[in-house]
């Protein structure tokens, strides 16, 4: 009873897993997974208080490490790097519609209609 | 009736039903967050130079609420590591820190919304401009107290971070002098409209979210002792609507609180 119990403890594969868990590992990554989101952060203010750089540099390095730090947490927290090909069609979707939706938005921007009064 | 494939894996998606449930509901998500989004990029290169709003909001609170809700990411995943590793004493555990983190946030966010609440922009009869947190505003006085400055210019107040050394001090406004007042809630511009449209929209978010783990947490003991898988997969998919969660403020706290 008690070698049962120590086998589940450690990993437990179901029927449903795509993950078989070792929850020590899960400690350690989500340790390293804390760590790089305080980085982002930590980065990400401060470049917004650099100085001798314009508004849409800063903007940019914000993004690029607000992009990457998603990019751990969907990663890894959420399993995105070993995930099941239908989730994947699923998020092929999702992004293709969200870049049209972006993208047709930022056509838009210099789109005035004739005779548009600037101040 | 039992419900098919709730534990075991459906052939045809190699998923159980509601792990695909849920990414197709977060599907939806990401283009409802998506157009709020694009209308924010919308109205921000739309606006006039100078009066997009840069520094309206505190960073240290945007940042403090950014880490409670990484770290409540971690405590979640370490609920459901803890369900597959059949320890539910440390799904409990995970899972209250993960109800704790999510109630600080709000608390936070309530805080930042009563500070915008009692802030004001006071245009004064003379052409100036009075700006700040409303201290004494009894009506039956004939003056009300800010706790601000008196600029001549209005722009001076759209760009806090260009000026250094801005001081405050307590203002004594008589009401006759006041040609018109608002605070800062989402009709004083489109900057404020749209802040308080994303974020209110994430907070419920959180607010539902906590909803589900709480039931989880506090009812979930009945089904994990008859189907521990079944309840497992429930973490899982609570799981990662949390994260979806996190994911959006991993955007909206630069976007907002630091462009």
């Amino acid at each position: 009873m008690s070698e049962h119990h120590q086998s589940q403890t450690h990993a437990a594969p179901s029927a449903g897993d795509s993950h078989p868990v070792d929850f020590n590992a899960y400690l350690r990554r989500c340790l390293y997974v804390f760590i790089a989101a305080l980085c982002a952060i930590s980065l990400m203010i401060f470049a917004s208080y650099l100085p001798h750089f314009g508004w849409p540099a800063k903007v940019t390095m914000i993004l690029t490490v607000a992009v990457v730090n998603a990019f751990i947490v969907a990663g890894f927290l959420m399993h995105l790097l070993s995930e099941k090909k239908m989730i994947y069609t699923v998020l092929g979707f999702t992004v293709f519609f969200f870049a049209g939706l972006m993208g047709l938005m930022v056509w838009a921007t210099g789109d005035f209609p004739v005779g548009t009064i600037f101040h | 009736m039992d419900i098919p494939y709730t534990v075991e894996i459906r052939p045809d998606t190699g998923i159980y039903n509601a792990k695909v449930g849920i990414w197709l509901f977060l599907a939806s998500e990401v283009m409802l967050f998506g157009g709020l989004f694009s209308a924010y990029v919308l109205l921000r290169v739309g606006s006039l130079p100078g009066e997009w709003p840069h520094g309206w909001l505190d960073v240290r609170l945007g940042a403090l609420n950014t880490v409670l809700l990484a770290l409540s990411a971690i405590t979640t995943l370490l609920a459901w590591a803890a369900c597959k590793t059949r320890q539910f004493g440390k799904f409990k555990f995970f899972h209250a820190c993960t109800l704790l983190l999510a109630l600080s946030f709000l608390c936070v966010k309530s805080y930042e919304y009563h500070d915008k609440w009692i802030h004001y922009e006071i245009k004064l009869k003379d052409g100036t401009f009075a700006d700040g947190h409303m201290v004494e505003n009894d009506l039956k006085e004939d003056y009300l107290v800010i706790h601000g400055r008196i600029v001549t210019d209005e722009k001076a107040l759209y760009d806090l971070r260009a000026q250094k050394d801005i001081k405050l001090a307590e203002v004594k406004i008589p009401r006759a002098s006041i040609a018109s007042m608002q605070n800062y809630s989402p009709r004083h511009n489109t900057f404020t409209a749209i802040y308080f449209t994303l974020t209110g929209l994430h907070a419920l978010h959180i607010l539902g979210g906590s909803i589900v783990i709480f039931y989880l947490w506090a009812f979930g003991g009945a089904m994990w002792k008859t189907d521990p898988e079944r309840f497992t997969n429930r973490i899982e998919v609570s799981g990662l609507f949390w994260h979806f969660v996190d994911l959006v403020w991993i955007f909206l706290f630069p976007v907002l609180y630091l462009t």
